[in-house]
């Protein structure tokens, strides 16, 4: 049976040009940039200093804060510098640049392909782990994965769902992962059940990945009777922590609360896998699989590549960059993030690099608001998206909070579905911040 | 080239495909049914007054956006076709040009317009245009032609009342419904084709219902408006009927004469004017059906679904104030 | 006749019963001001800007009535009159203050600034910041998006469409703060206006190393503190790679405008020099009027 969310959501175009390419491992560049900061809260603090001969998997920078992870080196070689460089939004902000000589791994982590299935008894040593690997949900957010699993006291987690929806059109690397690691993966979901005291893990899987949907719940049968792989309607966004938890238990998160309120937690079917990497093979997270794709790319692929190689590499590995490009999208083209640059690294959250063609870069004319009320119909957070954009143009921050702003999950359904080609997101985003900043300034 | 400039915007980069221009266009498509019926019963007369209408609306829209605000037309968007279209749908057949001249002014100048044009109208611009020509011009807005199957010559047809008016005149004169409906030169299948007196774009259900699915089928329109309008109306009269069979016509007279149809599925429905949720919606089209009843019973005109929509196009903000949705995760206080 | 008699009588006592009513319930619901609080008022210009801190010109009256002393309030819109006056009123002393200017900090105009991307977005800077960094090279410049034009109230803000950066004017700038609050980039300062409206200022908020910031931008600060050394009255200070003129100090003697090699230091209505041409003079930070 499938299942979805109730309210809200669209249809865009899959456009899944990826589809079924294997994962091909990407070679070391010559030079890597790893920021500090490609996580949700504190920036790491670095550990190592200009001149440095680094390897492999070795610590570069350690967690700056309780919210925070650690950072690896991708790569074996010599500190450059460590320096503010511009990230993918154009601001500085704290890299270790790393030249590379050779591909020399830490010896502590297992490089071989043998598949390890104990799991520790003790759940702190698996936190331990997680916490060390410098793991964070690689499903675009970036929220450490240690944090997502202390559960906080007089809360439990009964529920374990993993997010292997990919709701975003044109990304596969989390479809293929699963068609290549299944075992990790299964094995990844009962190492995070362990260290959460979950009882039962749900993979939600959209059903136009039949394939996965059918292999993972056979590889599951093979390890626990309680992972259930649950298929889901094709319907975005169906990979928002709260849609998810919706669709797969009905329970829905309070506003303003957090999944575990309802006794559940949320993560990421890349995570699964790095938890696995992570706790059984001694690997910090350092490499990730990436999907280049995009309308006129030559050669659309699934790719392994570490952690600061910049993305001009793995765009030429998938042929180089079209003529036709105007746009390049770092994650999907719902929620990714536009980069001005083909010089910024791939960080542990990229899972997609969407090349946009001219035709489709420039957002379409503005016209008025015609009140169709769709913005209203689609938003899965039951808000009125067109009310709020006139409220931010005539400045009205604080009224902005009882209309639920703040719940807002920045799905961009609202935009998408405009026939007016109100980007009514970005005004949401505006109203967001201010009040936002209205409201910090009242606390303090 | 491309390369040396990237584009950067905020998420999302992929859009929909719908536009305000495809949405007009489609509601365009939808009223050609009801079109080509009020051609086949009213004969080039009904063109005439469509082609003056649209012109008209397209040319005032265009004028008042050159003087007053400057900025790119925005005739292109074709919602000032609809207009026309709609204002003639909504007069008789016969109309003077000039007149519809007139209700073309008011529907675009003053109705849309001078509120800011597309989607800042608090009032249905054809309906304002309507009702302003039906309290001006009387007499012409209510002389309305027989229908003469595939008639095309321009003569001066014959006058005759509408259904409607002929039962309210009888029901005002102490006759029986039964009576009157027994001496009505028209039948329920004659008014559910259209082979009736009214305006030219009113007369045929069946038309108008086409023109609903289209409606319906590409998304334009949800259900709520016109199914809560047409129920309410008939469970109104429905018991009324029930009540005093001789004073009070059934449903289905009800349902099939006048601008019921018209105003159900493309008046209400107007997205400028009409509540933003389904809750709203609801009320909305009942709020209307209930006037319409009342004004077509106990009221002056024979014909009420205009003033209905105008009534309830002006609660609009209040209804959306009412009808908040309830939000992902909100916790209801008891 | 008797119709319109008795509507005109039923009119009348009508009125006059709705009359009575109406006093007495104003009556009952008076409330006491202080009517000083209007007098002031009026010596306000009424802008509403907030430039103050409180909310409107009435908000301010009623500061002030309460106030033991004017010390502390200031209204920047109407300035030392606006002051005197209600000080006045108030029977008490003004305190003068010497007037201020908005000052935009980023002269990487078109040409001086090269476009590196296309933003497509909503026309606010606080969007586009919140976005990126820019569609420029420079993280710290002038995205030219115009909120500082759209919060002020007095028009004394433009955006020039040839160099892409705002113009405040001089003679319409009233230093209410409004623009400097609404820049998410904090270009805009209010600073000293200076003797017949002169000033100085390094007109750049770049804090990257000198060669990023001179590769970005043609005129950017590059902290190489020439100008440091060249202040007689130690008025600049070097931070983050980027020069800082204190108008306090400042005695406006002009020689760092000579010594800064990217000409980012800025004078403004000064008479032209006589040896160098006019030509190198920095125009379209302000306007006369």
């Amino acid at each position: 049976m499938l299942k979805t969310f109730p309210k809200g959501g669209v249809h865009p175009a899959e456009n899944k040009l990826s589809k079924g390419k294997s994962i091909t491992r990407l070679d070391p560049p010559k030079t890597v940039v790893i920021p500090l900061s490609q996580h949700l809260g504190a920036p790491a603090q670095a550990v190592v200093a200009k001149g440095d001969q680094i390897l492999a998997g070795q610590l570069l920078a350690k967690a700056g804060g309780f919210v925070s992870a650690n950072i690896h080196s991708s790569v074996s070689g010599v500190v450059a510098k460590v320096d503010k460089m511009p990230d993918s939004s154009g601001y500085r902000q704290m890299c270790v640049v790393i030249d590379v000589k050779g591909d020399d791994w830490v010896p502590q982590i297992d490089r071989s392909n043998d598949l390890k299935t104990g799991i520790p008894s003790n759940p702190d040593e698996i936190r331990a782990k997680i916490a060390e690997a410098g793991i964070v949900g690689m499903g675009g957010a970036g929220f450490p994965t240690h944090v997502k699993m202390s559960v906080p006291q007089g809360k439990t987690a009964n529920n374990l769902i993993i997010n292997a929806v990919e709701c975003e059109p044109y990304l596969t690397s989390d479809h293929q992962l699963m068609m290549e690691k299944a075992d990790e993966i299964i094995i990844g979901v009962m190492l995070m059940q362990k260290a959460i005291g979950a009882g039962k893990a749900y993979i939600g899987i959209e059903n136009n990945k039949p394939d996965a949907i059918a292999h993972l719940s056979d590889i599951a049968k093979k390890y626990s009777s309680d992972i259930m792989v649950q298929g889901l309607k094709v319907k975005y966004p169906q990979g928002g922590e709260k849609q998810l938890i919706k669709a797969v238990l009905k329970r829905e998160v309070p506003s303003g609360g957090l999944p575990i309120d309802v006794g559940c937690v949320v993560q990421n079917v890349g995570t699964a896998f790095a938890v696995y990497e992570a706790v059984l093979k001694n690997k910090p997270l350092f490499e990730r699989v990436v999907s280049v794709t995009g309308k006129s790319v030559k050669n659309p692929v699934n790719l392994l590549a570490r952690i600061g190689t910049p993305i001009s590499e793995l765009i030429d590995v998938a042929g180089g960059v079209p003529e036709d490009t105007a746009k390049v999208v770092n994650g999907g083209p719902m929620m990714g993030k536009a980069v001005a640059d083909l010089s910024v690294p791939v960080t542990k959250t990229t899972s997609g690099i969407l090349l946009i063609t001219e035709k489709e870069a420039l957002r379409p004319e503005m016209f008025n608001c015609i009140r169709c009320s769709r913005c209203a119909g689609v938003c899965p957070m039951s808000l009125e998206p067109y009310l709020l954009k006139n409220m931010v143009n005539v400045s009205r921050w604080e009224d902005l909070q009882p209309e639920h702003v703040l719940d807002c999950i920045e799905c961009g359904s609202c935009s998408y579905t405009c026939p007016a080609g109100i980007p009514l997101l970005d005004y949401i985003r505006l109203g967001k911040a201010n009040l936002n900043k209205i409201l910090r300034s009242r606390k303090s | 080239m491309a390369l040396n400039r990237l584009t950067v915007s905020m998420s999302p980069h992929d859009y929909g495909h719908d536009s305000v221009k495809k949405i007009m266009l489609w509601v365009v498509i939808a009223m050609l049914p009801a079109f080509i019926v009020s051609a086949v019963f009213f004969g080039l007369d009904a063109i005439r007054v469509n082609l003056i209408a649209i012109a008209a609306c397209v040319f005032f829209e265009w004028l008042i956006q050159k003087i007053f605000f400057k900025g790119k037309s925005t005739v292109g968007d074709l919602s000032a076709v609809v207009t026309g279209m709609l204002l003639a749908f909504n007069v008789p057949s016969n109309l003077p040009w000039w007149i519809i001249i007139i209700g073309a002014l008011v529907s675009i100048g003053i109705a849309k317009m001078s509120f800011g044009g597309l989607g800042n109208n608090p009032f249905n611009p054809a309906l304002v245009g309507r009702v302003f020509l039906l309290i001006s011009f009387p007499v012409q807005m209510t002389s309305w032609p027989k229908v003469q199957v595939m008639n095309f010559a321009l003569t001066d047809a014959q006058t005759g009342a509408t259904p409607l008016a002929i039962v309210k005149e009888g029901i005002k004169n102490g006759q029986s419904f039964g009576d009157i409906m027994s001496n009505m030169p028209v039948s329920y299948s004659d008014m559910f084709m259209g082979q009736m007196g009214g305006s030219l774009g009113e007369i045929s259900a069946l038309a108008l219902l086409v023109g609903g699915l289209i409606l319906l089928i590409r998304k334009i329109i949800t259900w709520h408006i016109p199914v809560s309008m047409l129920a309410s109306v008939a469970i109104f009269t429905g018991v009324l009927h029930l009540i005093n069979p001789a004073a009070y016509a059934d449903p289905a007279f009800h349902l099939l004469t006048g601008g019921m149809m018209l105003g159900a599925i493309f008046m209400a429905t107007d997205m400028v004017t009409s509540p933003m949720t389904p809750k709203g919606q609801i009320i909305f089209g009942v709020g209307i059906g209930i006037i319409t009843v009342l004004i077509r019973v106990w009221g002056a005109y024979p014909e009420g679904v205009s003033f209905a929509i105008l009534i309830m196009n002006a609660l609009v903000p209040l209804i959306n104030n009412w009808t908040k949705p309830k939000r992902f995760g909100e916790i209801i206080k008891k | 006749m008797e119709l319109i008699i008795y509507t005109v009588v039923t009119l009348c006592v009508l009125g006059a019963i709705l009359a009575v009513i109406l006093f007495l319930i104003a009556q009952k619901f008076k409330v006491f001001e202080d009517p000083r609080i209007d007098e002031v008022e009026a010596q306000l210009p009424g802008a509403n800007c907030g430039g103050c801190g409180l909310p409107g010109c009435r908000g301010f009256a009623e500061a002030c009535v309460k106030a033991d002393s004017l010390g502390s309030l200031f209204c920047p819109a109407g300035g030392n009159a606006a002051m005197s006056k209600i000080a006045e009123v108030l029977g008490q002393v003004a305190v003068e203050k010497d007037p201020m200017i908005a000052v935009v900090r980023c002269a990487g105009s078109h040409e001086k600034r090269a476009k590196t991307n296309l933003y497509n977005g909503i026309a606010s800077c606080a969007s586009a910041s919140m976005l990126y960094s820019g569609d420029t090279g420079c993280p710290n410049g002038c995205l030219g998006l115009g909120d500082c034009v759209s919060v002020c109230t007095f028009n004394a803000i433009y955006i020039d469409e040839k160099t892409g950066l705002p113009v405040v004017s001089d003679t319409k700038c009233t230093a209410c703060g409004a623009c400097v609050k609404a820049c998410p980039k904090n270009i805009i300062e209010l600073r000293l206006k200076g003797k017949k409206d002169r000033r100085i200022f390094v007109s750049c908020m770049n804090t990257e190393k000198g060669g990023v910031a001179r590769k970005s931008c043609s005129v950017a600060c590059i902290g190489c503190g020439a100008c440091v050394k060249a202040c007689a009255y130690e008025a600049i200070r070097l931070e983050n790679n980027l020069a800082y003129i204190d108008f306090e100090k400042c005695k406006l003697c002009r020689k760092c405008v000579e010594t800064c090699p990217t000409n980012a230091i800025h004078e403004l209505n000064f008479p032209p020099r006589k040896v160098k041409s006019a030509d190198e003079a920095p125009a379209g930070e302000t306007v006369k009027e």
